[in-house]
C-alpha cells in the first residue's frame, strides 16, 4: 500500500491495518532524516499547515511545529487564549478565516470531543487531530506503538497495560484501537471509578489489582492523573492513588522481569509514577517523544502527498 | 510490447570491468573516495561495482552509501502515483570527499537534481561525479551529463529501457521496451 485510506486523520477508529504499517514505516525513513547533520527535508515547501491549539500543550504542540519545520512546510500557530475566540468567533468562523489565507492542512487540539470530525465535514482543508477532549488522540497512539515496535521488534502478540485514568484520557481510547489493530493484548488497570463503565466492551480487559497487571504484561503504559478534568473526587486523595496505583521501584522489582515502561508526558512525578522509574533504563518515555516526531512527520507528509493542486 | 535486448550479460560484464577500471584511474586506492548508489535501482550497480573492485582489482576499504532521494523530488504530488521511500543509508560525514553518484539509467537528470540537493544534508563534497550504466540522449530536462558511462543509447520517448539484475531476475540483461 502505498496511501493511506483516509482523508485526514481523525482518529485511529477509521485506519485500518495496512495504514497504520504504511505511516510505520515512513516513520522510519524520518527517524533516519531526523538524525541527519542536516535534518530537514524540501518535500513540503509549498503547504502551508496551521496549528490550532484551543487546549495547553506542551510536547504535542512543539512535535507537530518541529515535524512541519523538517518537512519544509509554512506554518502558523494560534492558540486560543491569545484570540478572538475570547471575542466570541465560533469554531466555524476562526477556521475559515484561517482557511481564506490559503491553508492546506489544520493540525487542531480541543476540549471538545468531535470537534476534528466536526470540521473535516465543514471545511475543505485536511485535518489532522491532536487530542479532542477524553476522545482520540492519534498521533499519540501511533507513537507509542512505534516505540514499542522499536523496542520488542513487534507489536503483534504482546502484552499491554494501560495504567491510571482512562476515563479522561484520549490516550487511552486511541492506544487501545491501534493495540488491537496491531494484534496486541490490552489490560487496564486502576480505579474503578477511573474505567470507563462499558469500555471492556472494546475486547479489552480490566485488572483491578496492579501487582497482578505488571505480572501480566510486557509494556506498561503510565497515564498523568488529569486533575484539571476531574469535576468531582473520583478517588480519596492522592496519597492513596499512589499507594494503590503509582509505579515506584520497589514494586518494579518485586516483579520477575523486565517489562517497558512508557508515559505520554506529562508527568506527575511521585503521583503516578516515581522518578526512578521514570528515568530508568526501562523506560522509554523520551523515546517517544523522539519517535513522536517522526510519526507526525510521516502522517503530515502522507495526507499531504493526496493534495492536488 | 516490443522488447529489443541492448546488452546481454557478457557486455554488462565488460562493461562493469571497464567502468571499475575508469574510476580507479581517477581514485587510486579510493581513501577520499564515497560511493553513493541511488535507491532504489542504483544500489545494484553500485553493490556489482564495489564487489568487483574488491574482488577483482584488490580495493580495500571502499565507502558505499545508499542515497534516497524520494523526499527531495520535484514531482510531489504532481503525479498519479504517490512515491514510496526509500532507505538511506549514510552515517558518515562527506565533508571534503570525492562523491561518486552511481545508478542505472540517466533520463531526464531530475532525480540527480534531486540526489544533488539530497547529499548536501550529509555535508560538502569536495566534488561529485555520474556514473551511470545507461545514457538516454536528447533526454535531458536539465544540464546534468555523466562522467562514466557504460552505454549512450537513442532511444524515443515512448521507449523505455529496462535494466535487470542477477540479483532480482536470474540474469544481467539491459533491453529496450516499446510501450
Amino acid at each position: 500500500m502505498t496511501q493511506l485510506s483516509v482523508n485526514n486523520l481523525l482518529g485511529i477508529k477509521h485506519l485500518n491495518k495496512d495504514d497504520v504499517d504504511l505511516i510505520f514505516k515512513t516513520a522510519d525513513h524520518f527517524k533516519e532524516v531526523i538524525n541527519r547533520p542536516i535534518k530537514k527535508v524540501p518535500s513540503l515547501r509549498d503547504i502551508t499547515i496551521a496549528n490550532l491549539f484551543f487546549e495547553n500543550s506542551t510536547r504535542t504542540k512543539l512535535s507537530f511545529e518541529l515535524a512541519e519545520k523538517r518537512l519544509s512546510a509554512d506554518i502558523i500557530n494560534f492558540s486560543a487564549a491569545q484570540s478572538s475566540v475570547k471575542k466570541g468567533e465560533s469554531l466555524i468562523d476562526t477556521v475559515n478565516n484561517i482557511l481564506s489565507m490559503k491553508v492546506d492542512i489544520i493540525v487542531i487540539r480541543h476540549p471538545n470531543e468531535g470537534t476534528s470530525d466536526f470540521l473535516s465535514r465543514h471545511i475543505n482543508a485536511k485535518i489532522i487531530n491532536a487530542g479532542d477532549g477524553a476522545h482520540e488522540h492519534p498521533t499519540q497512539a501511533l507513537l507509542d506503538s512505534y516505540s514499542i515496535r522499536e523496542k520488542l521488534g513487534s507489536v503483534k502478540g504482546k502484552k499491554i497495560v494501560i495504567i491510571g485514568d482512562v476515563l479522561h484520557s484520549r490516550v487511552a481510547l486511541s492506544n487501545i484501537y491501534t493495540l488491537q489493530l496491531l494484534g496486541a493484548k490490552v489490560k487496564l488497570c486502576g480505579p474503578t471509578t477511573l474505567i470507563p463503565r462499558h469500555i471492556t466492551k472494546l475486547g479489552v480487559e480490566y485488572e483491578k489489582n496492579l501487582t497482578k497487571a505488571l505480572e501480566w504484561c510486557d509494556v506498561a503504559n503510565v497515564l498523568r492523573v488529569q486533575h484539571e478534568r476531574m469535576d468531582i473526587k473520583y478517588f480519596p486523595s492522592v496519597r492513596e492513588y499512589t499507594q494503590l496505583f503509582g509505579i515506584n521501584k520497589e514494586l518494579l522489582n518485586s516483579i520477575k522481569k523486565d517489562i517497558v515502561i512508557m508515559h505520554p508526558g506529562p508527568i506527575n512525578r511521585g503521583v503516578e509514577i516515581t522518578s526512578d522509574v521514570a528515568d530508568s533504563k526501562q523506560s522509554i518515555i523520551l523515546n517517544q517523544v523522539e519517535n513522536g516526531v517522526a510519526i507526525r512527520m510521516a502522517v503530515i507528509y502522507l495526507l499531504a502527498q493526496q493534495i492536488k493542486r | 510490447m516490443a522488447k529489443k535486448t541492448l546488452l546481454n550479460e557478457k557486455e554488462i560484464h565488460i562493461i562493469l570491468h571497464r567502468l571499475a577500471c575508469q574510476l580507479i584511474e581517477n581514485h587510486q586506492d579510493f581513501s577520499n573516495t564515497i560511493l553513493i548508489g541511488l535507491q532504489p535501482r542504483g544500489i545494484f550497480l553500485a553493490n556489482r561495482l564495489v564487489k568487483l573492485l574488491e574482488n577483482e582489482y584488490r580495493i580495500k576499504n571502499i565507502i558505499l552509501g545508499k542515497l534516497d532521494i524520494t523526499f527531495y523530488r520535484d514531482d510531489f504530488r504532481r503525479r498519479e502515483d504517490p512515491l514510496i521511500a526509500s532507505k538511506t543509508d549514510i552515517n558518515f560525514i562527506i565533508d571534503n570527499k570525492n562523491v561518486v553518484f552511481i545508478d542505472d539509467v540517466l533520463f531526464s537528470g531530475r532525480s540527480i537534481r534531486a540526489a544533488l540537493t539530497a547529499i548536501q544534508d550529509f555535508g560538502r563534497p569536495k566534488n561529485i561525479e555520474l556514473l551511470v550504466l545507461i545514457d538516454r540522449r536528447f533526454s535531458r530536462h536539465l544540464p546534468i551529463q555523466p562522467d562514466y558511462k557504460g552505454r549512450q543509447v537513442d532511444v524515443i520517448k515512448n521507449e523505455q529501457v529496462q535494466v535487470i539484475w542477477k540479483e532480482n531476475d536470474k540474469k544481467d540483461m539491459v533491453c529496450i521496451l516499446n510501450t
